[in-house]
């Protein structure tokens, strides 16, 4: 590679001198307006040198002449949206639930808004699409409600939360535990396991479900219900159902009984976490779910 | 020749003033510019009567609602593929006429040749023709000269707004989008759009023009690849006009060639080049200088066609006195063919694929999160997002029913029955539950197919989704 320039005779063009294997570059002078760009673009980058953030000192910048800052341009995009949603939103707030999901366009908004709502809040216990978690944490999806499936029923459970002492109308309710307290002994227990798989159709030993019967009937009828079909006044779960909070098999029931279980929810419409209408939406979702009854 | 001071970096426009000229290119010529430019500034505001559902303009890109229309045929979003299809003809077009017409594309349909056409058109007519032109740039400032370029420039501005105008009508009702234009209750982005393209007309066309073509454009570059010696390329025949000169009744006159070095073709071209120094990737083939050569040809009792589309194989034969095949020939080979099969195959499939769309399509999603729900009485419900989408200009009443092996259940949500309404020309989202009775031997996945039929015209489309259930605890 020479660095020798000469002229080109076919062009009259000046060469950058340099050569590869003969082959040559002409250095053909770039139109001015192409010049004229980039001081436009120099004069440009100076101007946004001192309108916006540009130098880093640290770990902060020149702030700019503007007051310009992307953590602002983000809480202004977000007060636009609380604005063009409070169509709705405030619509929700005012009226009744019932109101609310007759309209569609507020109905569609609300599950839409509620969903959102639940992955950012609810989630982490009930699971993204609200089916839950083995363990205490109930599947919102199926049919079977602690409290109450209805559209109010749950939309209080949300709002009031369960054995909290945030809420004083928090859903209560507390199982004894029947090994533990030392009310029943372990044959006794032992017994109404057996009897409690008997009328959830599952496999259990008849001669210890007979006597198990009488066990349930003066322990766990007054809250589980004559049949075992519980009762959501109380949160008594259904016992004769396919669907389990803390496992339906042996050993999950005999440790239920012997020590008790229960799970704790927030009041969400305490302590600032929801609006009222939020809660309103994530109810209105959670009974689109596919579980909610009348 | 070695400089003494080194040469500048940066070289001005040299300014190039195009002369009148008339012939049958020129007459093509406008006649392309007339077809073209109408088609640009009248097409949004032609009427095409699609029913009370929907907009009545024949071409139309709706994006706020994810429609396009054109005349008969209404493209939804997921159906792009028509107009990836049509970007690709596109394409292949540009490849069959560079390989059939050299580039026929910049010489006589590219906007940018167009628009600048119609500059230097209305530039004559102000100023004057090239010597008018020629000397109101070297004269001083005067009342004059100020008064003919601000009327110049006036004119060049109007069209420029016309021309920036007319786009954003391709994207909203023409006429109730022009009254809001001017009544300024447009949205900003329309303003903002016609400033913009305002700007562009104004600046590429006024002052840029060939600057255009010979930096800006990658067109030129990549026609450079395609190009061969059989290509037709606008081409001064050497062999003929060689030795130029102007001097006819000198001595020695006899040796000279048909060139009478008039200048003819370098003051009409609108690229500012002298077509006589060979091919040039400036030049855009626009054909000018063969129309002002014809003429000169003519008053001075020789043949036509000292300049004029050949390809350079046969010009090289005919420099040697050989004969070469005729034109078409040249147009009509191999190449041409292959592209046009191509280009032509493919306008066939899409044009086929459009006549036998349905008016009916379903898609269905199937919940992942949970697979499966176990209802209290132990049947197994799974979850599904129905799309049913009605491309029909009328609200349509659809029926939903599914086929598949076991006792299943369906319950619409929202719905209530079967039988749910869809809006014209929409899509409606329900959720479908879809439970199975408890079957300790039903395999884990079931086939399940929805089959949506619209209740007037029966039309229906299908989705094949399946059913998911736990293990199957028998065998």
């Amino acid at each position: 590679m020479a660095d020798e320039r000469r002229v080109d005779e076919v062009t009259g063009t000046e060469t950058t001198g340099h050569n590869w294997d003969g082959i040559e570059e002409l250095d053909t002078p770039m139109p001015r307006w192409w010049l004229y760009t980039l001081y436009a673009l120099i004069i440009w980058g100076v101007i946004y040198l001192f309108m916006y953030p540009a130098i880093p000192i640290g770990s902060l910048s020149t702030g700019g002449l503007l007051g310009w800052t992307s953590r602002g341009a983000v809480a202004e995009d977000i007060a636009e949206a609380k604005v063009a949603r409070a169509v709705f939103t405030d619509q929700i707030a005012e009226k009744s639930i019932p109101d609310v999901m007759s309209d569609a366009d507020l109905s569609r908004f609300a599950r839409a808004g509620g969903a959102a709502t639940f992955r950012s809040f609810c989630s982490q216990c009930h699971g993204g699409a609200g089916a839950g978690r083995p363990g205490g944490y109930p599947n919102l999806q199926d049919d079977d409600w602690l409290w109450g499936g209805s559209v109010d029923d749950i939309h209080f459970t949300i709002a009031n939360g369960v054995r909290n002492e945030e809420s004083p109308d928090a859903r209560f309710s507390q199982m004894p535990a029947f090994g533990s307290d030392g009310i029943l002994d372990n044959e006794q227990v032992a017994q109404v396991v057996e009897y409690v798989l008997a009328i959830s159709d599952q496999e259990h030993d008849a001669e210890l479900a007979k006597p198990g019967a009488e066990v349930y009937a003066e322990n766990c009828a007054a809250c589980h219900g004559e049949t075992g079909t519980g009762d959501q006044e109380q949160g008594a779960p259904n016992l004769t159902d396919a669907i389990w909070l803390f496992g339906g098999d042996r050993e999950a029931v005999t440790e239920t009984v012997r020590y008790s279980r229960a799970g704790v929810m927030p009041a969400w419409s305490y302590n600032g976490y929801l609006t009222d209408y939020e809660v309103k939406m994530v109810a209105i979702y959670v009974h689109s779910l596919g579980g909610g009854t009348q | 020749m070695a400089s003494e001071q080194p040469p500048a970096l940066f070289s001005a426009r040299e300014p190039v003033f195009p002369r009148r000229v008339s012939g049958a290119f020129r007459t093509a010529k406008w006649w392309i510019m007339a077809v073209t430019l109408g088609i640009y500034y009248v097409t949004p505001w032609l009427r095409w009567d699609r029913g009370p559902h929907l907009p009545d303009q024949a071409v139309l890109m709706d994006l706020a609602n994810r429609r396009f229309y054109f005349f008969w045929i209404e493209i939804w979003p997921q159906e792009f593929y028509y107009v990836a299809g049509l970007l690709i003809m596109a394409g292949l077009g540009l490849f069959l006429f560079t390989s059939a017409l050299g580039r026929v594309w910049c010489g006589y349909a590219c906007p940018q040749t167009v628009w600048v056409d119609l500059y230097i058109l209305v530039e004559r007519w102000i100023e004057g023709d090239r010597n008018a032109r020629v000397r109101l740039l070297k004269q001083d400032w005067n009342a004059d000269k100020i008064r003919k370029r601000v009327m110049k420039w006036l004119a060049w501005l109007f069209i420029a707004m016309a021309t920036g105008g007319a786009w954003v009508f391709y994207f909203a009702d023409a006429p109730t989008l022009l009254v809001d234009l001017v009544t300024f209750n447009a949205p900003f982005v329309a303003y903002t759009t016609v400033a913009i393209l305002t700007a562009t007309t104004f600046v590429l066309g006024g002052f840029l023009r060939e600057q255009v073509c010979n930096y800006m454009c990658p067109w030129p570059r990549i026609q450079a690849a395609m190009l061969d010696p059989l290509s037709l390329v606008v081409t001064y025949r050497e062999w003929r006009g060689e030795p130029r000169g102007k001097h006819r009744k000198r001595e020695g006159a006899e040796e000279l060639g048909d060139c009478i070095d008039c200048n003819a073709c370098v003051v009409v071209c609108p690229q500012g080049i002298d077509i006589r120094d060979g091919q040039q990737m400036e030049c855009i083939t626009c054909a000018l200088c063969i129309d002002a050569c014809n003429d000169v040809m003519d008053k001075v009792g020789k043949p036509r066609g000292l300049i004029a589309y050949a390809t350079l194989v046969d010009e090289a034969a005919a420099a040697k006195g050989e004969g070469h095949p005729p034109v078409w020939k040249r147009v009509v080979r191999l190449r041409t063919l292959l592209y046009f099969v191509l280009w032509s195959s493919i306008g066939v499939a899409m044009s086929v694929s459009l006549f036998l769309r349905s008016d009916v399509d379903v898609t269905v999603e199937r919940d992942r999160n949970p697979v499966f729900v176990t209802l209290s009485d132990g049947w197994i419900r799974n979850g599904y997002t129905m799309k049913a989408q009605n491309k029909t200009a009328d609200p349509q009443e659809f029926i939903l029913t599914f086929r598949a092996t076991g006792p299943f259940a369906m319950e619409i949500q929202d719905v209530g029955s079967r039988r749910f309404t869809v809006d014209a020309d929409s899509s409606r989202t329900l959720r479908i539950f879809i439970t199975g009775a408890p079957d300790p031997f039903r395999a884990e996945r079931t086939e399940f197919e929805f089959w949506l039929q619209n209740a007037n015209s029966r039309n229906r489309a299908v989705y094949e989704t399946v059913f998911i259930g736990p293990e199957p605890t028998e065998q």
